[in-house]
């Protein structure tokens, strides 16, 4: 635990992995000014891994006002306990009032270590962060906290979290939420780098083998997505949502139910355990629109939904719909999208 | 030999189960019309100990925090092959948020003792923030390893672990003891084996007799209060007596438990309302359908 350091300065931990940074430190940047500006202290980045000096930089280009980065042999690969160590000390250190972290396999690993050790809050996966007041049943009223706002319970509630005496006050946030930015290049960014006392001791696991993947289908990029649910019936048919999507140059999503019947590749998830989207167009076909799939694609500007249906919930969020067979339906959409050229 | 497990389970509402039935006229969700059960990830984790019983021998020890109405999944790991299953109820337990709930777990974990590995599921569908399982292991001073999805070996006090990390996966060796957590594709859980359902759906907690006995009446008067222990010793006696141990029992510090052990607070709660706001409807007929198309080039959506 740390005092409630009003001057302290927003912090985004930026993770990275063989020193390519993920995405959410990134998506976080925007935000983490909002609120670094709301409270008039300093935004900052911290970096830890070995070899990292050229990525601080890259870190810069995207306008904090600082980068701590430390750097020791021994962090190269992540792990619970020598990240957590590390990130303790700075925190102790530097007082940050606010630390955020991307609600990636890392930072779901890491952020509840660290909060334990720290005896601090954390709030995981926040859809959204704002800065304001919180009044007591007592009356007493804490000034400019962090607003934590996650879904809960399934999606079925949102709640506003806070965190008035036990700071820092952490967060982790969902990835795709939040837009990625572009970097805008020269700044009056401070680098710092910070020594880092570490033991082949503070390594509690040994990691044999480490594969990692680029995700095949790029979901959160996409302008259109094609979208299917467990009505689509099997794998087989699930053809008609792949013709359809490569009629429009869309990308396939699909719900988890699908995905759980093994009509989709899990890829192609959307919702609340898959990918979060919000495309200029999400064609739901097939899909019911339980609560963790529409917490995944509700932001998408237009959307279409195609179910037999007429009480699927889905239609409560679409802005077109089509009461319908979707075997019916789909192939007569494939073949008006072709014919409109 | 053989290695003692420790799984830390959860009762959760059914937040899958969220059909149209459950939801309210305004839109949002009817929390009681959702029937209570085992965590999903957390009979992953159960059945994940009852494997490296199987195979390598040991003990499975359940532990549950909860009001007494949780004794309902200490039945149904009974009922899958646990050999000791133990409640975790005080009202001072209330309002715990994940860091008060992990410091009262491992605290109930260190008086079972003699731990080799403690399993959980990675996340409770209610809150989906999988901080549990890495903030005890912290509160016990024991490494985590986060997304089991294959034990791949054990011995001498080694364990290795296929870790699923989302878009890939690491083989991590780790001593034990170290708190695992665990995700649905690791296994299939068993089901209760029919003989165990006989025999364990009779057991219950002190506190769960209490109520069966006395119903309205006052669990003080001397005769029910000696047909309570009566019963409890007879439960004993069979092994069919779950164990309830309150924050003094697992000698717990007040001050990090509850309401008083959380730092995070609840500063508003709005149910989630389907927006409703109605929707365009085209007809699933050749027009219709190129109504709609028509309409969404129109307006720029599809180029």
């Amino acid at each position: 635990m740390i005092k409630c350091n009003r001057q302290g300065p927003v912090w985004i931990f930026a993770e990275q992995e063989s020193g390519k940074l993920s995405d959410v430190p990134l998506e976080l940047m925007s935000k983490g000014r909002e609120l670094a500006d709301k409270l008039n202290v300093k935004l900052t980045m911290i970096l830890l891994g070995q070899g990292v000096e050229d990525l601080a930089k890259h870190l810069a280009a995207y306008g904090p006002d600082e980068v701590i980065y430390a750097e020791h042999p021994l962090l190269k690969d992540y792990q619970s306990t020598s990240y957590a160590k590390v990130l303790c000390n700075l925190i102790e250190k530097y007082e940050p009032q606010i630390v955020l972290y991307g609600a990636t396999a890392i930072g779901r690993d890491l952020a509840p270590r660290v909060a334990s050790q720290m005896r601090a809050g954390l709030t995981a996966d926040c859809t959204d962060l704002q800065i304001g007041d919180h009044e007591e049943k007592d009356g007493t009223v804490h000034k400019k906290l962090m607003y934590q706002i996650r879904p809960a319970f399934g999606g079925n509630i949102i709640a506003t979290i806070i965190n008035y005496d036990r700071w820092p006050q952490m967060a982790t946030v969902r990835e795709g939420v939040m837009p990625m930015p572009e970097p805008i290049g020269s700044n009056n960014c401070k680098i710092i780098t910070e020594k880092v006392h570490l033991s082949p001791e503070d390594l509690a696991l040994k990691i044999l083998e480490k594969h990692r993947q680029e995700k095949k289908v790029n979901l959160k990029a996409a302008r259109i997505i094609v979208s299917g649910g467990a009505g689509v019936g099997s794998r087989e048919n699930f053809k008609l949502i792949w013709e359809l999507a490569n009629s429009l140059g869309a990308a396939v999503g699909a719900s988890r139910a699908a995905v759980d019947l093994g009509f989709c590749d899990k890829d192609h998830q959307v919702g609340q355990t898959g990918t979060t989207v919000r495309p200029a167009l999400y064609i739901a076909i097939g899909i019911s629109g339980a609560v963790q799939h529409r917490a995944g694609m509700q932001e998408s500007a237009k959307i279409v939904a195609i179910n037999n249906d007429p009480e699927a919930p889905i239609f409560q969020i679409a802005h077109y719909g089509i009461v319908g067979d979707l075997n019916d339906v789909v192939p007569k959409m494939i073949k008006a999208v072709r014919e409109r050229v | 030999m053989g290695y003692n497990c420790v799984v830390l389970t959860k009762q959760v509402p059914d937040t899958k189960a969220v059909t149209a039935k459950a939801m309210k006229d305004d839109g949002t969700v009817n929390r009681a019309a959702l029937p209570a059960i085992f965590n999903p990830e957390d009979l992953h984790a159960l059945e994940e100990a009852l494997m490296i019983k199987d195979q390598y021998g040991g003990t499975v020890t359940v532990i549950t925090m909860g009001p007494p109405n949780a004794c309902n999944i200490l039945r149904d790991a009974y009922e899958r092959g646990a050999d000791r299953c133990i409640l975790v109820s005080d009202r001072r337990a209330a309002a715990s948020d994940t860091l008060a709930t992990s410091y009262i777990l491992s605290c109930a974990v260190r008086k079972v003792g003699d731990f080799d590995i403690v399993l959980c599921g990675r996340q409770a569908i209610d809150g989906d923030t999988a901080q549990v399982g890495p903030q005890a292991a912290e509160k016990l001073g024991i490494p985590q390893i986060t997304y089991l999805e294959e034990l791949v070996s054990l011995n001498n006090n080694h364990i290795v672990v296929r870790r699923n990390v989302g878009n890939g996966w690491e083989l991590v060796q780790s001593k034990l003891p170290v708190l695992i957590t665990v995700i649905d594709s690791a296994n299939v859980p068993r089901s209760p084996a029919a003989k165990r359902i006989m025999k364990y759906k009779k057991a219950r907690a002190a506190i769960e007799v209490k109520k069966e006995i006395a119903g309205e009446n006052n669990a003080d008067d001397p005769e029910i209060a000696k047909q309570i222990e009566q019963k409890c010793n007879e439960l004993k006696a069979k092994g069919l007596l779950i164990e309830h141990w309150n924050l003094d029992d697992i000698d717990a510090d007040l001050q990090w438990c509850g309401r008083d052990g959380s730092p995070t607070k609840v500063h508003r709660i709005q149910a989630v309302v389907l927006k409703g706001e109605g929707h365009k409807q085209f007809e699933p007929s050749e027009d219709g359908v190129r109504e709609l198309v028509h309409e969404l080039i129109e307006e720029h959506t599809i180029g």
